[in-house]
């Protein structure tokens, strides 16, 4: 057995002492990917609400792309919790009798509500009008598709269209809450664990809930770069300009919180200090302060920082935010990751630690995780064949 | 014997469903600040289990955490445990090392020569069944409970192997069984107890360090070796309500 192979080799290189139950390590690969996924839903949906409901005119173009975004991470952000189970096949226990004490209870709630209520509804009400005019262009099994998609409401009144707008506009300030909790919420799972002292902090939401919004923008505005780069057509600099105006206030304001809560800890330094600080040093060296900071932190930082004072020509400020937003995306899977993982690399007992090692070709995990992380641009895809928002409708405010 | 929780019936299936439907979160604004905790102690007769360890007459033999595994059907592989020992040697230069190889089943060597160590002691481990549990807290489903006599148990019938509990514990507990794909832990042999033997650890003792009973009793052996010796119980500051008392417990053992 591979999974047991996997645990003596981690037991030969135990440093120090280490609950013999703690080797293995149980939240794998895909429990990293579980924060990942819905950190880029929430974050791609809360790029779409700065549009419509502070009236970001630039952020225009963007609209579409980040609710259809944020849908097709929300299709799959329960995966890799649900592939992860021991018991995969039982997960709906969760929704059915759900433990009201557990956070992770939630859940299920938290998702139903969130893609039920917000998502679909909103991307409904913002479609309704053009997919009763695709309806009518398209002919044979797409005409019925189109018609069914709009639940068999054909009014195309300019009134009809003001109320989809004013409910749309409803539904995003309903959103926004609502996005804040999804995330806010992922973090409490792991906050709220007072066993372990990495996670345990009241910080934790709060940082879960900034990292998610700035990986969200930076994949939305990754994959606006990648679409026009598909269609061959100009990306409207402005928007990205403005993008990056707003990946860069928030990654400062999110840098800011993660560095407090650290700061927060050396200073206090209680009896879980000297471990922890082995384990950022040591273990968690090259995905903390490589990646997580120097990569997904400074480095992005330090370009968006200096295009708000200089700006170069507009090629290379797009190339740069294609380096940038990869970047951030890179830089938060692995906080992610040192979360997820670092916080179970440690013993319990603050004697010794443990290592876990990706395995690269037999880990079903490793795969799984891929595949979770795929299928989203597989959906979007399709979404964006099905919902052009190139060939939307002028807009009409309600 | 398979544990069966007795309070989660699958037929509220349909009077949940419709009472959480959209409700659950709102419930839960509206509430937040209900006792979390799954178990009160029982009022009046019902018994209390509780775990009394005397480090003084540990031996570190294994014989415990061996029987465990057997009575229990715990895998083999040393990664999986209800019951394991640990040893603590403290150097005359303050180091503290500890080890636990195979949970101690096939007992220790001392790799530090004698003249440098300034003591050294086994600290038995297992369940501290908590009245507080964070365990029970955490198991989205409700699979992991307290009996009512304050045994953190687990149907395993019903969990689905989130491993949250396993994160949750703070003494590190629990497992997920590799072949079940299920959560494990101590029940203090609640098999046993059932039928009025004592837990598969208790018997194999040869020194009599391990003592269980009701701590509702006040004439039980727990209770007067907790009277009569002064015990600690393990990490007091989480609030756990641990209900495994150590007597000559050392601060280094976390
Ligand atoms: S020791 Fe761990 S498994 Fe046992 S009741 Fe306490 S938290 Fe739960
Ligand atoms: S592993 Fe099982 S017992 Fe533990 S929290 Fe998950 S469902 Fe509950």
């Amino acid at each position: 057995m591979n999974k047991l192979q996997n645990l003596y080799e981690a037991l030969a290189n135990v440093e120090g002492y280490i609950y013999p139950n703690e080797i293995a390590l149980n939240w794998d690969l895909l429990i990293v990917m579980y924060p990942y996924i819905t950190g880029l839903v929430a974050g791609a949906f809360i790029l779409a609400s700065l549009n419509r409901v502070f009236d970001i005119k630039a952020l225009r173009p963007t609209y579409e792309i980040s609710l259809l975004t944020a849908l097709s991470f929300m299709l799959v952000a329960t995966m890799p919790l649900i592939s992860h189970l021991g018991q995969p096949f039982r997960f709906y226990e969760m929704l059915i009798t759900p433990h009201l004490t557990s956070a992770m209870a939630i859940f299920g709630f938290v998702y139903i509500w969130y893609l039920m209520v917000v998502l679909l509804l909103e991307i409904w009400f913002d479609y309704r009008y053009d997919m009763v005019i695709w309806s009518e262009q398209k002919k044979g099994f797409m005409k019925f598709f189109y018609k069914a998609l709009t639940l068999w409401v054909s009014d195309k009144s300019p009134e009809s269209r003001k109320t989809d707008d004013k409910i749309g506009y409803f539904i995003t300030v309903i959103g926004i809450p609502s996005a804040f909790l999804l995330h806010g919420y992922v973090g409490f799972i792991f906050g709220s664990l007072k066993a372990n002292p990495w996670w345990s902090s009241v910080m934790m939401p709060v940082i879960f809930l900034f990292s998610a919004m700035v990986s969200g923008i930076a994949l939305v505005m990754f994959i606006y770069m990648v679409i026009n780069f598909i269609r061959r057509k100009k990306n409207d600099i402005l928007c990205l300009d403005t993008i990056a105006k707003y990946l860069f206030y928030i990654l400062i304001l999110d840098f800011t919180l993660e560095s407090l809560d650290q700061i927060h800890r050396i200073y206090e330094a209680d009896e879980s200090f000297d471990i922890l600080k082995l384990l950022v040093h040591g273990k968690l060296f090259f995905t903390f302060f490589i990646m997580q900071i120097g990569v997904g932190t400074i480095f992005p930082l330090a370009v968006l920082g200096f295009f708000q004072f200089k700006q170069p020509s507009e090629k290379i400020r797009k190339i740069l935010y294609l380096i940038v937003s990869s970047a951030v995306l890179i830089g938060i899977f692995f906080m992610r990751w040192n979360v997820v993982i670092g916080g179970q690399l440690f013993s319990k007992s603050f004697y010794g630690f443990t290592s876990y090692k990706v395995d690269l070709i037999g880990g079903k995990d490793v795969w799984l995780s891929l595949l979770w992380f795929i299928i989203p641009f597989f959906i979007l895809a399709f979404l964006l064949w099905l919902l052009p928002p190139w060939k939307k409708a002028k807009h009409v405010e309600g | 014997m398979a544990i069966k929780k007795e309070n989660v019936s699958r037929r509220d299936f349909l009077k949940k469903s419709s009472m959480f439907a959209g409700g659950v979160v709102f419930v839960s604004l509206l509430n937040p600040f209900k006792v979390v905790y799954a178990t009160k102690k029982p009022k009046g007769k019902g018994k209390w289990y509780g775990i009394a360890i005397d480090i003084e007459k540990c031996i570190g033999c294994g014989s415990c955490a061996r029987a465990c595994k057997t009575e229990n059907n715990v895998p083999n592989e040393p990664f999986f445990f209800r019951n394991w020992v640990e040893q603590y040697t403290i150097t005359n230069d303050e180091q503290v090392m500890v080890s636990s190889p195979n949970g101690g089943i096939d007992g220790f060597k001392q790799a530090v020569p004698d003249e440098d160590i300034y003591k050294t002691f086994f600290v038995p481990k297992m369940c501290n069944h908590c009245a507080k549990s964070p365990c029970t807290q955490v198991c989205p489903v409700g699979a992991s409970f307290e009996s009512p006599e304050g045994l953190a148990l687990v149907d395993q019938n019903y969990c689905i192997g989130c491993g949250y509990c396993v994160q949750a514990c703070p003494y590190g507990c629990r497992y997920i069984d590799p072949a079940k794909g299920v959560v494990d832990k101590c029940t203090l042999c609640y098999h046993r107890l059932q039928k009025d033997l004592d837990p598969a650890c208790m018997m194999a003792c040869p020194t009599g360090a391990r003592i269980y009973g009701d701590l509702n009793d006040r004439d039980s052996a727990v209770s007067l070796f907790i009277k009569e010796y002064n015990c600690a119980v393990l990490k007091p500051q989480l609030n756990t309500d641990s209900k495994l008392y150590y007597y000559a417990l050392s601060q280094e053992v976390h």
